[in-house]
């Protein structure tokens, strides 16, 4: 509270000079387009990583196998149970708070998901049942939430600090996943589960993606005019309308861009054959079928998260009262809001979203082992921090966070395919970690 | 309007308040005055909800009442302005100003461009050069924080209104301002209970003021009868001056 009596002058004045109309052409296309400056930077930071790694495969390799429709696809599914956690985990950190358990949670749920879909649900339903993979991702989200609220009741009700209640609990549930199968792996898991870890028969196919990328244009371009009406219904400063536009063209060319590059991603042939003769398509001679992977389950099913708890943040009160507490608990508290209670189901919600990242994992690997998810904790807690949330609390996006997975997994992808070897990676992360939240500081501390 | 009878809270030991009875009438400033740790905010935080008090008790219109946390207060329409503003840095004025009590449309969403024109129409009332709206308030001035806060309550109707040290951290003008909205409350007929150091304010807004010191009250005094040494007596000696004890 000391330091904040100092800086609201030092940040008047420098706002107060912006808004000078003296300010250059960027400045004033990103005011008109109110498009966030950090946002271009780590979009800016991630087209770099890209580059980088491709070039350098076509450099040293001969081939660049970076901006390739199959390695974007990879990724895309590969940082799912990242980015379905990160969202939780800036809910987390928002509130000052901090959680370690999430990979060990991922661990627990997945063994308990994996006994129950293979040992005891094909025993009253029968092998392959359809409703067997709906119960196991409800069991897993619900155990996942229950783990998170005891973590939560501990560290709201009994004034245990975050750090240790999770701490203690990266243990115990690392354990408790190798004592629930005696350190087994379960596999294969049910066949309609695999599906939500994406392969080929896990993704949505080309018109699927179609569908799904004109129905989220459609979505970018309601909610600009939503957004444009209400704020003329208030007689509010509305956006240029060549910014409006600007703007609408850039979403629908994001997501057509993203629809274009994984229906250009087919099928592999050994599968593609397999197809053939199962549905008993005869091909003419040299004829081959380009079938297109789409969007990958565990893709959609991140993005749908992504889209539910940026609703959840910006348009409840839920989310309001989270970054209340995180800029001023004292303030929320006097404010009536009751934040033991907030605290509470916030960490039920990281686990329970720690538990649907588990359905994504361990189907992806078609099996639950006890180490799944391991060392997963430091990856979102990076993920969320490199996409801007602020350890200090009160400050941090969504949208930030599932960049954030994105820049974390293209090191990790691109650095296995230019033939980094593990220990190289580890040191490459661990550095670009600290580097992108000091390159945070000096923009922050500029802005202000 | 308001009668705290009693009131008494300890932490650890250390009895904070001590056995206090103040009142408070409809249009009326009642200034609390004493030294750090007097007791005059830890008596003021029992009718804001911030404590509970261990003894006593609270009248509101001759009726008894509980008051266990903020919330409770604000339905007695209880509005505190803290000396520290209570205010989330990170967020921007309409949040802050509907923080707990936030406007919802049907669907029970945010309604974040009515909380803004609400908003744009009360500090437009209060402090006309207020611009802006969609910053944090961390990056407003310290008058401009001030006026969020008092607009915070304000704008829900408050019929006591509690003051922390309301001018502690602003500058003459800013005072001016304050000083000029106190006497506007008043004649709406509010209750306010002014919590300040300086003698001399709270000889010029009060009708009455309260002397604590160490958990106990020293006296209550209308501020016509004395002159502003009387009223430094009473804070530093703790006794009521000669010509006022019966």
């Amino acid at each position: 509270m000391t330091d904040t009596s100092t800086k609201p002058a030092a940040a008047s004045s420098t706002t107060g000079s912006t808004s000078a109309p003296s300010a250059g052409p960027l400045t004033r296309f990103l005011r008109a387009t109110e498009i966030d400056t950090r946002l271009l930077g780590m979009m800016g930071a991630l087209l770099l990583i890209w580059l980088v790694f491709h070039f350098y495969g076509v450099i040293f390799n001969g081939f660049g196998a970076f901006l390739t429709p199959r390695n974007l696809w990879n990724v895309s599914v590969q940082m799912s149970s990242i980015g379905i956690m990160a969202t939780g985990m800036v809910l987390v950190i928002v509130t000052r708070n901090i959680d370690l358990s999430v990979g060990a949670i991922l661990g627990v749920t997945g063994m308990v998901m994996g006994i129950l879909q293979v040992e005891i649900l094909p025993q009253y339903l029968g092998l392959g049942h359809p409703a067997i993979w709906v119960i196991t991702v409800i069991v897993g989200i619900f155990v996942g939430g229950c783990i998170g609220a005891i973590h939560g009741w501990l560290i709201a009700y009994r004034g245990i600090p975050s750090f240790i209640v999770t701490l203690g609990g990266l243990l115990v549930w690392r354990g408790a996943a190798f004592l629930s199968a005696n350190g087994k792996t379960i596999s294969p898991v049910d066949a309609t589960f695999t599906l939500l870890g994406g392969g080929p028969y896990g993704a949505i196919g080309a018109v699927g993606s179609w569908t799904v990328g004109v129905i989220a244009c459609l979505g970018i371009l309601a909610a600009l005019y939503a957004g444009r009406q209400s704020r003329k219904r208030h007689e509010f400063p509305v956006r240029p309308m060549w910014a409006e536009i600007f703007m609408g063209l850039l979403g629908c060319g994001l997501v057509i861009g993203a629809v274009l590059v994984v229906n250009a991603y087919p099928w592999p042939r050994g599968i593609v054959n397999s197809y053939i003769e199962a549905n008993g398509i005869v091909l003419a001679e040299g004829e081959t079928l380009f079938i297109s992977h789409g969007f990958a389950y565990p893709v959609l099913i991140m993005l749908t998260v992504a889209l539910l708890m940026t609703l959840l943040v910006s348009r409840t009160r839920f989310g309001r009262y989270v970054f209340a507490i995180g800029g001023n608990p004292e303030a929320a508290a006097l404010a009536g809001i009751n934040v033991r209670w907030m605290t509470l189901r916030i960490f039920a919600l990281m686990g329970a979203l720690a538990g649907l990242a588990a359905v994504v994992a361990s189907a992806r690997l078609n099996s639950a082992t006890n180490a799944l998810g391991l060392l997963d904790e430091l990856y979102v807690i990076a993920a969320a921090v490199v996409g801007g949330t602020s350890l200090a609390g009160g400050v941090g996006t969504i949208y930030g966070a599932i960049l954030g997975a994105l820049v974390m997994q293209s090191l990790r992808s691109g650095m296995v395919l230019i033939g980094f070897d593990t220990a190289v990676q580890q040191i490459v992360v661990g550095s670009v970690l600290v580097l992108a939240v000091y390159l945070d500081n000096l923009y922050r501390n500029r802005a202000k | 309007m308001v009668e705290l009878r009693d009131i008494s809270i300890a932490f650890g030991g250390i009895r904070a308040v001590d056995g206090v009875s103040l009142d408070l009438y409809p249009g009326e400033v009642v200034g609390l005055l004493g030294h750090n740790g007097a007791g005059k905010s830890t008596l003021i935080k029992c009718l804001s909800g911030a404590y509970k008090a261990d003894h006593g008790q609270i009248f509101i219109n001759g009726q008894e009442v509980t008051i266990n946390n903020p919330r409770d207060a604000r339905e007695y329409n209880i509005e505190t302005i803290y000396q520290t503003l209570a205010l989330a840095d990170n967020l921007d004025a309409a949040s802050n100003l509907f923080l707990g009590r936030e406007l919802v449309t049907g669907g029970g969403l945010l309604d974040d461009a009515r909380m803004e024109a609400e908003t744009r129409r009360i500090l437009a009332r209060l402090n006309p050069n207020f611009k802006k709206f969609k910053d944090p308030v961390s990056a407003l001035s310290g008058g401009q924080r001030q006026s969020v806060a008092i607009a915070r309550a304000v704008y829900f109707n408050a019929k006591i209104l509690i003051m922390d040290e309301p001018t502690a951290a602003l500058g003459p003008q800013e005072t001016q301002m304050v000083a000029e909205l106190i006497h506007e409350l008043k004649r709406d007929g509010l209750g306010i209970f002014l919590i300040d150091h300086d003698v001399h304010a709270v000889k010029q807004l009060c009708d009455r003021a309260a002397v604590m010191k160490n958990g106990q009250l020293v006296g209550v005094v209308k501020v016509d009868e004395v002159t502003e040494d009387d009223l430094l007596a009473m804070i530093i000696l703790g006794k009521k001056p000669e010509h006022l004890a019966a």
